[in-house]
This record gives structure tokens, sequence and C-alpha cells, in this order.
């Protein structure tokens, strides 16, 4: 150890003096929302390979309120996440070039937007009609 | 001096191979995430909008009995995780965690083993 004591630049809490790296820390933070949230499926897949009883088990536990509550978060993380990962997506696919203009970057966002709307209610509808 | 650097072929990194596990869950997460969520965690477990019996034992069973159902699953379920732990662990350096081994072992190893369960029930469930 040097006896001198240089001057280290403190990091902690860097990110929250400014708005744009706050976002970054948020939609960073959404993919620990994205591993709950498949963890959550994972044991409903483990449960419902181990038989009806099991299965039940986890459909129980999706109905407590404390579920339902966290459930909604992660709706809200999830949301978030398709959100910023559609902004950033012009600054991190190659350039498109149709017809030898570049798309803009707002025409990016709004199609995966927009798919995002179209999937999710197709999703919905096929599930609604399976399950009714 | 023949071993240097510059005689030896270029190792090939297997970045891609991780970036595009996290880019593909981060599609299908933006994309299907919100309306899944919803389905499984709000609209099947309270009734709302869906039957009240939209996530029974039986519908579950035909689903994932079903190779369709099971390459959705097999796809959703691993790619989240294979997403996430990617991010978390890029992640570390920003919140001041040194991004080792340890850390390598948890994120990316933790979606292996995920994956591995996933096709571990899968299987067990049958065609």
């Amino acid at each position: 150890m040097s006896k001198r004591r240089p001057y280290v630049r403190p990091m902690a809490g860097w990110w929250r003096k400014n708005p744009f790296f706050v976002e970054y820390m948020i939609h960073e933070g959404s993919a620990l929302f994205v591993a709950a949230y498949g963890v959550v499926l994972l044991v409903g897949l483990v449960c419902l390979a181990q038989g009806e009883a099991a299965w039940n088990g986890w459909l129980a536990a999706m109905k407590h309120p404390l579920a339902l509550l966290f459930h909604l978060a992660v709706l809200a993380m999830i949301s978030y996440h398709s959100w910023s990962w559609f902004k950033i997506m012009p600054k991190t696919m190659p350039p498109l070039v149709i017809g030898g203009k570049r798309v803009a970057p707002a025409m990016i966002t709004g199609a995966g937007l927009a798919a995002t709307v179209v999937a999710s209610l197709i999703l919905l509808g096929l599930v609604w009609g399976m399950t009714r | 001096m023949g071993d240097d650097a510059m005689s030896r072929p270029l190792k090939r990194s297997n970045a891609p191979i991780f970036w595009g596990l996290f880019g593909a869950g981060g599609m299908l997460a933006a994309l299907l995430g919100p309306m899944l969520v919803f389905i499984t965690g709000i609209a099947a477990p309270l009734g709302f909008i869906l039957a009240p019996d939209a996530m029974s034992y039986a519908n579950m069973m035909a689903f994932t009995g079903h190779w369709l159902g099971k390459a959705f699953v097999f796809a959703i379920v691993p790619l989240f995780l294979w997403h996430a732990g990617h991010r978390v662990f890029h992640s570390l350096h920003d919140v001041g965690i040194h991004a080792g081994m340890v850390a390598r072992l948890v994120c990316y190893g933790g979606a292996l083993l995920g994956t591995l369960i996933v096709a571990w029930a899968l299987l067990l469930i049958g065609f």
C-alpha cells in the first residue's frame, strides 16, 4: 500500500445527477423484472410438469394479492422496456435505407411500437379464442 | 519468437452469440412481454377479460403438449433469461461491481440452468 492517498473521484450515485443516465439506469434495471418474470414462468412450468396438484398450487399463488401487485410492477417495467427498446433501436441497428433515403429514427421507433400493439392484440385474441 | 500474437490464428470471439441471445430475448420481451405479463399475471388469475379457468391444468397441458406450444415456451422463457442475464452482467460496472468470473457464472450460468430446466420440464410433460 502506498503511503500517499491519491484522490479517487467518488462514483457513488453518478447516474442520479443527469436525467439521461437516470433513464439509462431504469431501462437497464428493467432486465431485473424480465428475469423475475422469466423465473415465475419457469417455476410454473416445473409445477405443470409435476402434476395437477403442483400446478393448482402455483395457480393459487398467482392469485395472491402480492403476486398481482408484483405483476402490475412487472407490467409497468416491461412496458417501459418495450418503449425504450424501440426508442434505442434506430441507434443499435444498421442504417436502414429505403429508396435511396435513410429511414428516419422516429419511423423505426414508431414501426416497432405499432408491431408491439398488433402482436399484443393477436396474442390476446389467440389466448381468448383458445380458452373461452 | 514465432509464438507471438501476430502469428497465432485469431481467436474467434463468443460475444456475438451472447449478444444475439440478448437481442432476441429483448425483441421478444418488447413485442410480447407486456401482454404476456397481463395475461398470465393479471387477466387469467383474476378472470378479467379471459375465462377464470383459462390457465386450468387441462388447458395448460394441452398447450404445452403441442409442439407449437412447446416451441413458444422454449423461445420465451430461456430467451427472457438470456436477455436479462446479459444486460445485468453488463450493467454491473455501472453500479460499481467488478464483473468477474463469479458475475459471469451467475448471469450466464443462471440463464443456462434455466434453459436446461425448461427443456427438462417440457420433455417431462411429453408429446
